[in-house]
């Protein structure tokens, strides 16, 4: 680990974390209400006023200010990295920056999207003249439940990963799903259920897919030492990646593993100064099942090739070894368009132990780890409430 | 097409002109790096590897590769093809990879497999706008 990293690791903890008032379907609210009520929320438990707020990390808007300007809040310290759905993990790397740079002491990083009742949403992206609409649009790609096939086409062909092995994920995400009040989908699903459920993109079908859902969610990163006299037990970020590889599908340099996370997590755990086996609980992007799959790859959970039989039996599921997506995932519990930051809320709950019936016993260590775009971007955090 | 055509449809820009102007005329064309070497896609007027503006523009040759594919059931508004139909990750011969739509078979897991042979075949969206196109290879 490099003196520099050695300085970063635990300087900095997440102080307070929070949804919107309710999540799923919410016709009744702008997606700037679900960041304001995201807000309060995450300020709330963090026991802090807006007032305290001197930094603000949003993503997803045309324009970074309009957040800030709505929550009324003058930040002195702007992130508007925009990555796709892990951008919320970056932005905990970036306020980490900011705060040991001296630039400020309390970062909002703030997610609210309408994705389901799209109320108040930015305008599409690609213009006719984009490089997506020449190189891709035009052959009839759908964005995500398409260019997130191509890898598990080729992961299928080259290591014989197959479709049951995907619906594993999703068949264990639901029953974590089934215990969170919060989680949109809760009923209990069978692999055959997945595999019969409609085709979206052949290998995906329905149920190897992310929800699509209104909500919000924020959480409170500050310095090490001000978090201490908050109220609730401080969360230190003991480690943190990030990458970006491409922006189209097309140009992913390899189809058969994750470049983009393997870089991300490599930093994220020589930082924090652990290894895949110190880690308790995993909170991994799932916006279709193959997601985590690569992500067990690509972080080091497991080798090259061997994602599909590491999920295998329910391991991942309420009582497996492996206790993954435990607030029910983007998979069964929200999924609004990016869903980064809702890996942070949950891995924080979990470490704090305020998890009820879906709690992971002796959670000391967490790893949250995202997707943004299309497999194009990657970032990687791991926490703890010990330094 | 022409007057028909309501999907998603390119608009040129300065760098990528010629790339559609060269699918007009049937022709599939690739950047070549006159300094590193290395050829690429999509068009862009420095190497992307190491920045030279010493490229040119090739004809590639039309085979590929299927790298990879996917066979969507939900196509984008207004495209013109009935679903399902076979989206893929095409390796050139030359080395560079695209995304193209898959023709002239079965959109079904067990007619298609990574890696088989393919040719391009070029297929007019309006009189301005051809796009390239993959077919399984006939002498394949």
């Amino acid at each position: 680990m490099s003196a520099d990293l050695r300085r970063l690791r635990g300087s900095v903890a997440i102080a307070g974390v929070g949804e919107s008032d309710a999540l799923g379907k919410r016709p009744d609210a702008s997606a700037l209400q679900l960041h304001m009520e995201a807000t309060f929320n995450a300020l709330a438990d963090a026991g802090l006023s807006k007032r305290d707020v001197d930094a603000v990390f949003t993503s997803g808007r045309n324009m970074a200010n309009d957040v800030p300007e709505y929550l009324g809040i003058r930040p002195r310290f702007i992130g508007g990295t925009q990555v796709g759905g892990c951008s919320f993990i970056l932005h905990v790397e970036h306020a980490m920056a900011a705060i040991n740079a001296g630039l400020c002491e309390v970062a909002l990083i703030t997610h609210g999207e309408s994705g389901y009742s799209r109320i108040s949403m930015p305008a599409p992206r690609w213009g006719d003249d984009s490089t997506n609409t020449q190189f891709e649009l035009v052959h009839g790609s759908a964005g995500p439940p398409t260019g997130y096939g191509f890898l598990a086409t080729r992961h299928m062909h080259e290591y014989g990963t197959t479709k049951t092995q995907m619906a594993e994920v999703a068949v264990a995400t639901r029953k974590w799903a089934a215990l969170n009040p919060k989680a949109f989908a809760r009923d209990p699903i069978t692999i055959d259920d997945v595999l019969s459920s409609r085709l979206i993109a052949w290998p995906f079908n329905l149920l190897d897919c992310c929800l699509v859902t209104d909500a919000g969610g924020a959480c409170i990163v500050t310095s090490a030492e001000r978090a201490r006299d908050l109220p609730k037990a401080p969360v230190y970020v003991l480690g943190t990646g990030e990458c970006a590889t491409h922006q189209m599908v097309s140009q992913m340099p390899a189809f058969n593993r994750w470049d983009a996370a393997i870089v991300s997590g490599e930093r994220a755990f020589r930082m924090a100064g652990v290894t895949p086996a110190d880690i308790d609980v995993a909170q991994f992007y799932d916006a279709f099942t193959i997601v985590p799959i690569l992500a067990l790859e690509a972080l080091g959970f497991c080798k090259p090739g061997e994602g599909g039989p590491f999920v295998t039996g329910q391991r991942t599921a309420p009582g497996g070894e492996f206790p993954m997506n435990t607030n029910g995932g983007g998979l069964s519990y929200t999924h609004t368009g990016m869903y980064g930051i809702f890996t942070i809320i949950e891995a924080v709950r979990q470490l704090r132990g305020e998890c009820g019936p879906r709690q992971v016993a002796d959670a000391r260590l967490a790893i949250c780890h995202g997707t943004g775009g299309i497999w194009s971007a990657a970032a990687t955090l791991i926490a703890s409430t010990e330094r | 097409m022409a007057d028909t055509y309501s999907g998603p449809l390119p608009k040129p820009t300065p760098e990528t002109r010629p790339f559609w102007d060269a699918a007009k005329q049937r022709r599939l064309t690739i950047q070549a790096c006159d300094d590193c070497g290395t050829r690429y896609f999509y068009p862009r007027p420095l190497c992307p590897a190491c920045l030279s503006r010493r490229v040119r523009w090739i004809d590639a040759s039309g085979r590929a590769r299927l790298h990879t594919f996917v066979i969507n059931h939900r196509p984008p508004r207004g495209f013109p093809v009935a679903a399902p139909f076979v989206i893929g990750i095409v390796e050139l011969e030359e080395g560079p990879r695209m995304m193209s739509h898959i023709v002239g078979v079965a959109p079904d897991p067990a007619a298609l497999r990574c890696d088989m042979a393919l040719e391009v075949v070029f297929e007019d969206l309006t009189a301005e706008i051809t796009v390239p196109k993959f077919r399984p290879r006939s002498d394949a």
